[in-house]
């Protein structure tokens, strides 16, 4: 079948056009007013580069920054919240913290719906789903009358506890459909059933907020693609690293919010499952971000909290909370254009402020005066100024000496060089201990794990990474320039259902817990009957488990017991896994559940679209270039070979530099580089076994 | 001494990982708390420190409170475990509220990192336990042996292995065995991460010790508080400030200097030692007007035992500021608290154009228990009034200042008690007026779900002194507690909520900051629309009229009416 991916990025729109294992790529830039016009001309562009009849296309796979965009740019519906009576302010108190201790001057996000747009609604629900306030009809009917009024075109809906009982938000939406039929709305119960009013309702109001733009964009480019003559169904990417139908997308639009970063993931954990690597950390790093992702036999973990829009990029807290489940990645500020600055006390920082591409690092001659990350990197000489974005751009060297030799170099003491490496080693351990602190949460050691190194930046510091968190192998991808497009090849289409539901473990009812499942289940297949065969599924359940008491869950997977068993083995896998990661197991304190989540997968045919054909024979000689080394304080020779010239199973000894168009691969002294037979670059120390 | 290139970048490289190290022990620490004071208020703290009690780094999760005071800790578990009868599997604890944190409530961990041998840190962490026993909540106690069970510096494991009679004695003397248990582990398993993490540092950078990138990072942080601090001009700053404290108001002063790279605060007044816990440990005292200060002065400076040093706190010794034993100190914060603003008031006279109004302060907790019937409990429910306006921003509404602790959800702390919140909501007009406007307060109703009356450990402040503006901002507005029915209820002390009442609290409102007739009518105007100010306050505080169709879309706030009837 011929199929093709499509991600809309904040500056390029890339595209991947597989063709029964023959993989065409483009990139177009990204249309910002009409997303789906870039989309389309890129499509139409590519199926005549391939000679594909656009009949042919059997499936069509997307995934947009449109709802990121919209929270943050603030361009959503005029979107009204009700919630229970005497809640409405919620949005605006929040958490009532200050995520940043010692500054005075903090702002928190703004919320998505202001105040006058906020509506309480006289209902009551305690925590154990009992209804305390019933809601009368004469309520949803003053209600109605204040949104209708307000000029809403969408309406989020959260009301307390609805996670436990969600009779009264269901009541109210049967109202609303017949009293506004035009309006959308979103119900808290459905949208993220968890426990926590602020984050949940922060959740809804987003899904609500991006509604309408989100249903509109899809149906357009849905007809945009019959226009071209493309009748394939169209599937979208979902942040849990998931494909999802149209009207799945249309009525949870907030779960297309990672989309893009979770396509990277999807490649990731395909590459893992294709090398039959059960341990690898994604590393992709950009101009701004580097994402880094463990993918555990041959996936990634889901996690189901997020915050988008955060005022301070990558401050914790300083987002709106998003509780839905998302591909579990850590995201920091550092990137190509990280900027790099000497605190008060003398520390040497870098990021999360970035040079952007405009004017970008002091080397792009554009303007720039700041240190960046690649700025040290060309003066390092891990850049060659020649082949630089395919050549496309000159790198001036002066003015990125003169950028880090300034005020920066003073501060520590340190000549240029010098200087540079600094900013360089600080990065990579900036990466490092992300990741370190990631997996330590995991109760994992990353030494021994495989690197995937793909993004523009990351073949440049891969190395450096990796020897920090003790890992000896390194894998560079073939096409990793269109990352996340490809991940979409290779994603399933499946469906997430999460809810919190709490209970202590000891004597767990078996009639509740049917009915809990039974409940989470019907919801999951409702939103992937339109996919294909659920009898063929694979359902994996997962489950929140915790000492009573704990507000922090272990996430553990749930086998087919028989209902009986359940408990004790539940309790068991609990007791290791806590050990496991946390240590000592508390004494006589009770485990409880609370939460349940499943997660259906239907079947996929295997696909290959990862793989490439590299060069017969060396098709070019190698040329020299000048590696600076810390030690010895100068610029040693390293050789410089191209990866389109590398051949299957052909090395290449550091020091040297593997260049391509959008990236290079660093190989220091002591470590070589091997192309395997289908493109993939594999880097590893010279003593290691292959 | 001298550096190589290679050598001072793996400097700069280190410190980092230090300050990752402590945040992986504090994220620990979260992670595995049974305590939503823990967990989601973040009311702990985290550090390494030399093996001479030096805190070298903290995580900046926690509250100030915690934090500055924990520096101190390990200087004292070294004076009653001496340096070398520590060893390997060591966990050393206590709850002494004048080597802790002030009060007993909080229990502070210690535990050795050996290398080949060799002790080479500590670590500490410290969390907030609910129940210690004695008297339960409030400030009721006449000295601190009535406030609950005290245990000095003692080792808890010895070979890695707890010690089961410490165990059975904290066990049969607290209201939750399993709570204070399963917290006490918490903080174990939090050192013990953080020992891992330090050991793989010293693997990978062939480290033996810590002594050299301790000299280092002490060397650059006292280096930056200089530079930080000669950005204030030479001189005396004076300030005073009346606060309410149980009872009868009281007023604190204080004198800052600042000369030759140092501050030095010193904290006077009306200190009469207090009958009830409301006395405060120096260690406590000091965190909080330490903190003040830092948040002006080098506040991107790491916090470790040079860049604490540069600030100098003092109090007499034996006044309320500086209690000495066995003064009762369970409810330490409610004085303790206000340091952090009295403190930026003798910034403001230093560097008016930095310095925000009154924040509200002291936070408004709802302290909530029973400790008899079917269904004993005991929640601390964390809520704040609103923060000082700022010299270009106007105040955060509902927002903990100094305090650093967070919220737990309504749904969270409903599934904890038997209480219903009936409402929570933004309370209009209590911003104090200003070129830029305090933040606001809110007002929290809450009740028993269960149809039995609830204990409630008040101790709020700024009931009858408000949060002041500053440079002609007006004050913010002072906070209200009553019940629903009407009967009395007063600011401070134990009381009951009955049966078929309710609690209602409004949290006072920031001081504003500049002239209100300078604020932007554009900005009144919008505080009118949203229901943040009055059309009255408009015209009585800002001299603006709003007209009734810019009022128009003020649909808001049915939270605004009556709470229904019940």
């Amino acid at each position: 079948m011929i199929r093709i991916a499509t991600d809309i990025g904040g500056t390029f729109t890339d595209i991947a056009l597989d063709a029964g294992g023959r993989l065409i790529t483009g990139k177009v830039l990204t249309t910002s007013a009409a997303p789906e016009q870039g989309v389309l001309q890129g499509v139409r562009q590519l199926l005549a580069e391939a000679d594909v009849a656009p009949g042919a296309v059997g499936l069509f796979l997307h995934g947009t920054t449109l709802a990121t965009n919209a929270v943050i740019e603030r361009k959503g519906a005029r979107t009204a919240l009700v919630m229970t009576e005497g809640f409405t302010d919620t949005p605006e108190i929040g958490r009532e913290h200050r995520f940043d201790q010692y500054n005075l001057y903090l702002e928190k996000p703004a919320p998505l719906v202001p105040r006058e747009l906020r509506f309480g609604l006289r209902e009551r629900v305690d925590a154990d789903g009992g209804v305390v306030e019933a809601l009368a009809q004469t309520e949803i009917v003053r209600v109605a009358d204040l949104l209708r009024e307000s000029g809403a075109t969408a309406i989020a809906v959260c009301l307390l506890h609805s996670y436990a009982n969600p009779a009264h938000e269901e009541q109210l939406a049967a109202g609303l459909a017949q009293l506004l039929p035009d309006v959308s709305v979103s119900l808290s119960c459905r949208v993220s059933p968890l426990i926590g009013e602020y984050e949940r309702c922060s959740t809804t109001c987003a899904n609500a907020y991006v509604q309408p733009l989100v249903a509109s964009y899809l149906s357009r480019m849905q007809e945009g693609l019959r226009d071209l003559g493309i009748a394939a169904p169209v599937l979208v990417m979902m942040s849990e690293g998931a494909l999802a139908s149209v009207e799945t997308a249309a009525q949870l639009p907030v779960r297309l919010i990672e989309s893009g970063p979770a396509g990277g993931a999807m490649l990731a954990a395909a590459v893992a499952r294709r090398l039959g690597r059960d341990r690898l950390v994604a590393f992709d790093m950009g101009g701004t971000t580097a994402k880094i992702c463990l993918i555990e036999n041959g996936r990634p973990t889901q996690e189901s909290s997020f915050e988008a829009d955060r005022v301070y990029r990558f401050k914790k807290g300083s987002g709106l909370p998003l509780r839905i489940p998302v591909v579990e990645l850590v995201e920091i500020g550092a990137g190509g254009g990280s900027i790099a600055r000497v605190d008060g006390a003398g520390r040497l920082l870098v990021g999360p402020e970035s040079a952007g591409a405009d004017p970008g690092p002091a080397c792009y001659g554009r303007g720039g005066t700041r240190p960046t990350v690649t700025d040290a990197d060309l003066l390092l000489g891990r850049i060659t100024a020649a082949r630089f974005a395919g050549g496309r751009l000159a790198l001036d060297r002066d003015a990125a000496a003169r950028a880090v030799g300034g005020a920066l170099a003073d501060a520590l003491g340190l000549p240029v060089d010098p200087s540079a490496a600094a900013i360089a080693e600080v990065v990579e351990e900036a990466m490092a201990s992300a990741a370190r602190t990631y997996a330590a949460e995991k109760g994992c050691d990353l030494g021994g794990w495989t690197l995937l190194a793909f993004g523009g930046a990351a073949g440049l510091h891969a190395a450096g990474v990796a020897r920090r968190l003790g890992i000896r192998e390194i894998v560079l991808p073939p096409n990793a320039g269109v990352g996340s497009a490809i991940g979409f090849l290779v994603a399933p289409a499946a469906f997430t259902v999460k809810r919190s539901a709490f209970a202590p473990l000891a004597g767990l009812s078996p009639a509740s817990v049917a009915a809990i499942r039974q409940a989470i289940r019907e919801e999951a297949q409702t939103m992937l009957q339109s996919l294909g065969d659920l009898d063929d599924a694979e359902e994996s359940w997962m489950v929140d488990l915790r000492y009573s008491g704990q507000g922090t869950e272990i996430t553990l997977p749930l086998a087919p017991d028989p209902i009986e068993t359940l408990a004790d083995r539940l309790r068991d896998i609990f007791e290791a896994e806590y050990h496991r990661r946390l240590g000592l197991l508390p004494q006589g304190v009770p485990i409880e559940v609370a939460a349940w989540s499943l997660t259906i997968t239907l079947r996929v045919e295997p696909t290959d679209v990862l793989a490439t054909r590299p060069a017969a024979a060396v098709t070019a000689a190698p040329g020299e270039a000048l590696l600076y080394d810390l030690d010895t304080g100068t610029h040693q020779a390293a050789t410089l070979a191209e990866r389109a010239a590398m051949p299957a199973g052909g090395a290449l000894r550091g020091p040297a530099l593997l260049v391509e168009d959008h990236t290079t691969l660093v190989i220091p002294p002591g470590m070589a580089a091997r192309c395997d037979a289908e493109g993939f670059i594999v880097l590893r120390s010279e003593g290691d076994a292959a | 001494m001298t550096l190589t290139a290679r050598q001072a970048i793996a400097m700069q490289v280190m410190w980092n990982r230090l300050l990752s190290v402590v945040e992986e022990q504090a994220q620990t620490l979260i992670r595995t708390s049974f305590s939503p004071v823990t967990r989601d208020a973040g009311d702990l703290s985290a550090g390494i420190f030399t093996p001479d009690g030096l805190m070298m780094a903290q995580a900046v999760t926690g509250t100030p409170g915690h934090v500055n005071a924990m520096a101190r800790s390990v200087g004292h578990f070294l004076a009653a475990i001496p340096i070398n009868d520590w060893s390997e599997g060591d966990v050393a604890i206590t709850n002494d509220p004048w080597i802790g944190t002030g009060h007993l409530n909080d229990f502070c961990v210690v535990t050795p990192v050996f290398r080949q041998g060799r002790l080479i840190a500590f670590f500490a962490s410290t969390t907030h336990i609910v129940d210690v026993g004695g008297q339960g909540i409030g400030f009721d106690g006449r000295d601190v042996f009535h406030e609950g069970i005290r245990i000095p510096v003692l080792r808890f494991l010895q070979q890695g292995r707890p010690d089961a009679h410490v165990e059975q004695i904290l066990r049969a003397n607290v209201r939750f065995p399993d709570q204070l248990m399963g917290e006490v582990f918490a903080l174990i398993a939090a050192n013990e991460g953080g020992s891992r993490a330090l050991l793989r540092m010293c693997d990978e950078f062939g480290l033996d010790d810590l002594g050299v990138l301790a000299g280092f990072i002490f060397d650059r942080s006292a280096a930056g508080m200089r530079a930080a601090i000669a950005t204030l001009p030479e001189g005396r700053f004076d300030t005073a400030m009346r606060i309410d404290l149980v009872g009868e108001p009281i007023e604190v002063t204080a004198s800052m200097t600042v000369k030759d790279g140092t501050i030095s605060l010193d904290l006077g007044g009306e200190l009469t030692p207090h009958p009830r816990g409301v006395n405060v440990p120096f260690c406590y005292t000091e965190a909080y007007a330490a903190f003040g200060v830092r948040c002006i002065v080098g506040p991107d400076i790491p916090n470790n035992a040079a860049s604490l040093d540069a600030v100098r706190i003092s109090a007499p010794e034996g006044s309320i500021l500086n209690a000495r034993f066995p003064a009762p100190v369970a409810s330490r914060h409610i004085l303790g608290h206000m340091m952090a603003d009295l403190a930026l008031g003798c910034l403001a006279a230093a560097a008016p154009d930095r310095v925000p109004g009154e924040h509200s302060g002291t936070l408004w907790n709802l302290r909530l228990a029973r400790s008899d019937g079917a269904r004993p409990f005991n929640v601390l429910c964390f809520h704040s009034g609103g923060g000082g306006a700022r010299p270009a921003q106007d105040g955060l509404a509902a927002t903990a200042y100094p305090s650093g602790v967070q919220a737990i959800p309504v749904e969270v702390s409903e599934r904890a008690a038997p209480i219903l919140y009936r409402r929570r909501a933004l309370r209009p007009d209590s911003g104090g007026a200003g070129t830029w406007r305090g933040g606001l307060g809110q007002v929290i109703e809450v009740a028993p779900r269960d149809g039995s009356p609830i204990e409630v450990g008040a101790s709020f402040q700024r009931v009858s002194t408000p949060a002041r503006g500053r440079q002609g901002g007006q004050d913010g507005a002072p906070g209200v507690v009553r019940l629903s029915s009407g009967r009395p209820f007063k600011a401070a002390g134990r009381q009951p909520i009955p049966a078929d009442d309710s609690l209602i609290v409004e949290t006072p409102g920031g001081g504003g900051y500049g002239n209100p007739h300078k604020r932007a009518p554009e900005r009144v105007a919008q505080d009118v629309r949203r229901g943040l100010i009055t059309p009255a306050a408009a015209l009585r505080d800002y001299g603006v009229v709003v007209p009734e169709v810019l009022q128009e879309a003020t649909a808001v706030p049915t939270d605004a009416a009556p709470p229904p009837p019940r």
